[in-house]
């Protein structure tokens, strides 16, 4: 046991290694500006004054590294510095659109999984008949298509034609658990479709992959009945693809979640990530693009560890 | 009870018996199913869901008859080799093949095809379609339908153009990596590794916050995000043929890195390369339209697909499909790659999935 714990802790320090260098790598993009910061917002016809007034307001008269570990450590504290547009703090903007991000994503992930995996083993028991090249197409399909297109088919049926779901998703504070899921039922089901596809087709490689193995065949010839075979013999071995698989996949939510909140103006991170973009307000999009690597990198890491623990041939790397 | 849903429910039953009879299993369980499946959805939406179901089915005829007669008309044009390859490419293949030529027509002849000029504003905004303007005039007044030919050569032709930056960055350095070996390749290897480590999108948006949206510097950024792949891919593929033996004849007899990596290492792994092409392409056309569309990527007044689904984007509340059709064309071009990259790949290993 001891062995397996060196390994994961190993992994967690190579996680915070690349964590790191990405908060490196954000932090000094922005010093890639031409010019700096203070020129960039105040634009070409600022006056010096202006300008030394805005460096010396923002702490840019200190050295890149220092000011490197003094939004690194406010970084840590939940603190990132003050928009430059609203001159507000970035975590009071950030905090309450992060809950609503996560709730979109672990609603999204709540519906995606159990179906992707039970639909990924039929395809897998099913392979090579008509319904396994139907699938094919059909998450083939899904996974081509920009969430937009998805997204406003949605709107297009469900909310426009039918009138079964609210076609924009604006949340309110006092509002019940089953109206806010019916609020924001569209853009965690155009978030669902893409992930199911994907998750159903590696969960059905995964699954292939095992039910050709050698053993497998052993314990059909030696006339083990077939539910057996899959619940005894080839499940203990399918945890850690399928592990996997949910782990990449949640981080795959975490990207697609940006174009979904456009989409259905939802209030989250993802939409406030672009405004800043477009808005050139770089602390939000410093502390934006950290929490969505973070996140990716902690699935990503959960993913590896996931296959660890439930694959004891990963604990003895050669 | 129409005519209508008699004659579907006879048409679908009696096609179903047929299939059993000849015992084409497969046929009769899609056909059964379908029947099933009809029931429900003729209870739940009544007649205009068996409308639906009708056209789709009748699109899916009309695409398998096309990729089928493109098929052939492939492997009649084609010399004997490929010919011999074409013949064994599914239904799917060659619809994918068709749909990238259609495109590739549409975006080299795009003035030609086009009856307006791309910004060209000759109507009011969204005027309906009539027989000048096919599919009726945007948010400007600008045609639909000219714009959606013009986004052919504009869109793709970027998305072409960055695909081919990230190939030539990142299999260069992976050739590199794998026949230089050492701390070359651990440093590269660390690179592709922080880059990968960010998700695509966030990187893109974080690069263009700071350059500025350009379309020079939307080419470099995304050819940046994506070389690591193919500099994973190639160095994983030339590594395998790095240790041959005939490469440690090349370089006994005293050949030069840069004639191992012509000669010897290139040709011999090609296939695995043009698939990935192809999948890259994919990633990289679906990122650039995300940005367009998130008003980020190619500028207004050029036409783009995904800027124009964000311009006519408010027209969905009004129940028009205007803003689908751009978007459709993103996602019928990725399809169609998909498709052939499907077929190469499954060809190249050899895989029985």
């Amino acid at each position: 046991m001891g062995d397996v714990f060196k390994l994961v802790l190993k992994r967690l320090g190579l996680g915070l290694i690349t964590l790191l260098v990405i908060s490196v790598l954000i932090f000094f993009a922005v010093e890639l500006l031409p010019g700096d910061i203070a020129q960039a917002v105040l634009g070409q016809g600022a006056t010096p004054e202006n300008l030394a007034a805005l460096r010396e307001q923002m702490g840019l008269n200190d050295p890149a590294p220092l000011r490197y570990l003094n939004w690194l450590v406010g970084a840590l504290q939940g603190d990132f510095g003050i928009s430059l547009v609203s001159g507000e703090r970035v975590s009071a903007a950030i905090g309450p659109r992060f809950v609503n991000t996560l709730f979109l994503a672990s609603y999204a992930a709540v519906i995606a999984v159990p179906v992707s995996i039970v639909l990924g083993v039929i395809v897998a028991l099913l392979r090579n008949s008509i319904f396994d090249r139907v699938a094919n197409v059909l998450t083939l399909t899904s996974i081509s298509s920009p969430e937009f297109f998805l997204g406003y088919i949605l709107i297009l049926y469900f909310a426009v034609k039918w009138g079964a779901f609210p076609a924009i998703a604006s949340l309110g504070s006092d509002m019940s658990l089953a109206e806010l899921l019916n609020r924001t039922f569209l853009p965690a089901l155009t978030m669902v479709l893409v992930v199911t596809a994907h998750m159903m087709r590696m969960t059905r490689a995964a699954i292939i992959n095992l039910l050709s193995s050698p053993y497998i065949e052993m314990a059909h010839l030696k006339g083990t009945p077939p539910w057996k075979v899959i619940v005894k013999h080839a499940l203990p071995n399918a945890w850690a693809p399928i592990i996997n698989v949910v782990a990449l996949n949640l981080a795959y939510l975490v990207t697609g979640v940006v174009l979904v909140e456009v989409v259905f103006v939802y209030p989250g991170i993802g939409q406030l990530l672009v405004d800043a973009v477009s808005k050139r307000d770089f602390p939000i999009v410093q502390a934006c693009c950290l929490i969505f690597a973070a996140t990716f990198i902690l699935l990503n890491l959960a993913a590896d560890v996931g296959a660890i623990l439930t694959n004891p041939r990963l604990r003895h790397p050669k | 009870m129409s005519y209508f849903v008699v004659g579907y429910y006879a048409l679908l039953i009696g096609a179903s018996c047929l299939a059993a009879f000849y015992s084409k299993r497969q046929l009769f369980l899609l056909l059964f199913s379908l029947t099933l499946v009809s029931f429900i959805m003729g209870i739940v939406g009544g007649v205009p869901a068996l409308w639906g179901v009708t056209i789709c089915a009748g699109l899916l005829a009309l695409a398998g008859g096309t990729s089928y007669a493109f098929r052939e008309f492939l492997v009649i044009i084609a010399p004997r080799e490929p010919a011999k390859e074409l013949r064994t490419a599914p239904l799917t293949a060659s619809f994918g093949m068709f749909v990238i030529f259609t495109y590739a027509i549409a975006g080299i002849f795009a003035p030609v095809i086009a009856p307006f000029g791309e910004a060209e504003v000759v109507s009011t905004a969204f005027a309906p379609a009539d027989p000048q303007m096919l599919l009726g005039a945007d948010q400007l007044g600008r045609d639909l339908f000219s714009r959606l030919v013009f986004g052919a050569r504009n869109t793709v032709g970027i998305a072409l153009l960055a695909t081919l930056l990230a190939f030539l960055m990142g299999a260069v350095a992976g050739l590199l990596a794998a026949t230089k070996g050492g701390w070359f390749d651990q440093l590269l290897g660390r690179i592709a590794d922080v880059i990968m480590s960010i998700p695509s999108l966030i990187f893109a948006l974080l690069m263009l916050s700071i350059f500025g949206t350009n379309l020079v510097v939307i080419v470099i950024i995304i050819a940046i995000i994506y070389a690591p792949r193919v500099f994973r891919l190639t160095r994983a593929v030339a590594g395998n043929v790095v240790v041959m033996d005939y490469i440690e004849a090349a370089k006994l007899r005293g050949e030069g890195t840069w004639y191992l990596i012509r000669k010897e290492i290139l040709p011999n792994s090609t296939a695995p390369l043009i698939a990935e092409f192809g999948l890259e392409f994919c990633f990289v056309f679906l990122l650039i339209s995300g940005l367009s569309f998130l008003g980020l990527g190619i500028q207004p007044p050029t036409a783009d697909w995904g800027s124009m689904v964000r311009e006519n984007a408010t027209l969905i509340s009004f129940g028009e499909i205007t803003p689908l059709i751009p978007a459709a064309a993103i996602a019928l071009l990725t399809v169609a790659v998909n498709f052939v990259v499907d077929w190469m790949l499954f060809r190249s290993s050899g895989l029985k999935g």
